[in-house]
């Protein structure tokens, strides 16, 4: 009797699994459904007049500008950081005079770019996310439709334009800085002119290098601003919504960024 | 006889398992002020909102200025919705725009000849409720009855053929909400417009409307002017006017 109820409370256990199992595999399929028709709006409403080219710049600024001294920072700690780490295996090799190189190579092609849209995701995902939410909590949105204003066409596709527009821009300027970092970390240890160490940098940057990485800066931008879009835009009502909405938009948009980033290499890997 | 510009048959509305409207029918006359009185969760705030698009309604049809809501597509929905204006709850003022931007908002789609034309259209929308010193304010700055006040300045800068009012004295102080109850009385006398105001302040339905519904399980359960109400024995009625 003992083990004929063990028995059924295990299939029960099964059973509410497999249960759990579906509704989450349903609620990914939802999700991922809702997600395309939000992109495919996207699309629809960015070529379609009339253009909110005022709110558009607004959001460039505010993007941008408020993004780059974090950025700025950050990407020089970053070439700073990672000649200062190299260092002592290129030394060991015999290899030294290539430490100006390989590090511009790696923030070229790849730390910059992932960096960058890291912290972006950080501050800009994020913030998207949480005026996104708190808008539709306070009936903001429904309000602007209530005028006549599309709020998609206001909201949604000015902050998606302007992400994947303003990230390329502060990833260029990221690398910039990040190499200056690096000129700064070699002449901790010795003394290296600013003229050889950038010849140094550009006789192995190619296009290969630069290209590829500079157009994964657009997709990246542009995930970011879509997943903070989304998540702020399908917020629930009530101030958990605009918490949730934040946290959501930081964690799915830095997880798209290691999703297009490992595309993009794929891709990029066919045609070196 | 006057002409019906509002008129709900049947509708019914359900979120899930959950049914929130299951049968409402109102006619509402042009320059009527109605007031639709109910407990919280009775599905006020879902029919103003099913009235000007922002919810579709699972049956039944809502006409609107002689047009079936249900039957329009945004564009037609769009057009409609420059002839009303919606006082929200929370008043909805866009926090990222100080009080001038948020009234020159709906001005976008009709702009004025000049500068000095939408000078004057928004110092008169904020003359109207007192608030002219606020212009520059952010809406952070102002106070719950204040927000309220250019909340009905903005939706009532296109001078609006209806007007939708949800909870408008809601979270105000008694003081404030009779403030606001007799701008939106004053407010419908000087453009002349139709109201429907979704309200469970009876003082404000009292001072703002010519007549009142009151709705409970999604239903209306009685309509009059606020003498005939308080007389009634329905206890779901009575407990309003107690």
């Amino acid at each position: 009797m003992h083990g004929k109820m063990k028995q059924l409370s295990t299939t029960d256990h099964i059973k509410s699994l497999r249960g759990r199992g579906s509704a989450v595999l349903k609620g990914f399929f939802m999700a991922v459904s809702q997600l395309t028709d939000f992109v495919l709006r996207f699309f629809k409403e960015l070529f379609k007049p009339p253009y909110e080219f005022s709110e558009f710049a607004k959001q460039s600024y505010l993007i941008g500008n408020k993004s780059f001294l974090l950025v700025a920072i950050t990407a020089f700690i970053m070439g700073l950081v990672l000649t200062i780490q190299s260092r002592p295996v290129l030394v060991e090799f015999g290899a030294e005079s290539w430490l100006p190189s390989m590090v511009a190579v790696s923030i070229v092609r790849e730390i910059g770019p992932v960096i960058t849209a890291l912290i972006f995701a950080g501050k800009v995902g994020s913030g998207i996310g949480a005026e996104l939410a708190s808008m539709r909590v306070t009936e903001q949105i429904d309000a602007m439709e209530v005028s006549g204003i599309n709020p998609f066409k206001y909201i949604v596709v000015t902050r998606i334009l302007s992400t994947t527009l303003m990230l390329p821009l502060l990833v260029i300027f990221a690398d910039a800085i990040a190499i200056y970092g690096s000129y700064f970390g070699v002449n901790l240890k010795e003394s290296v002119s600013f003229h050889l160490f950038f010849l140094q940098v550009f006789q192995k940057l190619d296009f290969t290098d630069v290209f590829p990485a500079f157009i994964k800066t657009f997709f990246f931008g542009f995930s970011i601003g879509l997943i903070g879009c989304y998540i702020g835009y399908n917020a629930n009502t009530g101030t958990e919504g605009v918490g949730k909405a934040a946290n959501s938009a930081v964690v799915f948009g830095s997880l798209m960024v290691f999703l297009v980033d490992m595309i993009a290499v794929q891709i990029t890997s066919l045609f070196t | 006889m006057e002409s019906i510009i509002i008129e709900i048959e049947h509708l019914k509305k359900s979120f899930g398992s959950n049914k929130v409207l299951t049968d409402i029918n109102l006619q509402v006359k042009k320059g009527e002020s109605v007031a639709i009185l109910g407990k919280s969760g009775t599905g006020k705030s879902v029919l103003i909102k099913c009235l000007v698009g922002l919810l579709e309604a699972d049956k039944g049809s809502i006409g609107i200025l002689g047009k079936n809501i249900s039957d329009l597509d945004e564009n037609g929905l769009n057009e409609i919705r420059k002839k009303i204006g919606f006082l929200f709850q929370s008043a909805a003022l866009y926090d990222s725009l100080t009080v001038r931007e948020n009234l020159e908002f709906p001005l976008r789609n009709f702009p004025p000849k000049s500068e000095d034309e939408l000078n004057a259209i928004v110092l008169e929308a904020l003359q109207n409720v007192n608030l002219k010193e606020a212009i520059d304010k952010m809406p952070s700055e102002l106070s719950g009855g204040m927000r309220k006040r250019v909340g009905l300045a903005r939706s009532l800068i296109l001078k609006p053929e209806i007007m939708f009012y949800d909870e408008p004295t809601t979270g105000l102080d008694p003081i404030t909400s009779k403030e606001i109850s007799r701008l939106i009385l004053e407010m419908q006398r000087k453009y002349n417009t139709t109201s429907i105001i979704i309200t469970h302040d009876v003082e404000c339905a009292r001072i703002a409307s010519n007549r009142m519904v009151v709705i409970d399980d999604g239903v209306c359960i009685a309509e009059g002017t606020f003498k005939e109400l308080s007389k009634s024995e329905n206890k779901n009625v009575k407990a309003f006017f107690e």
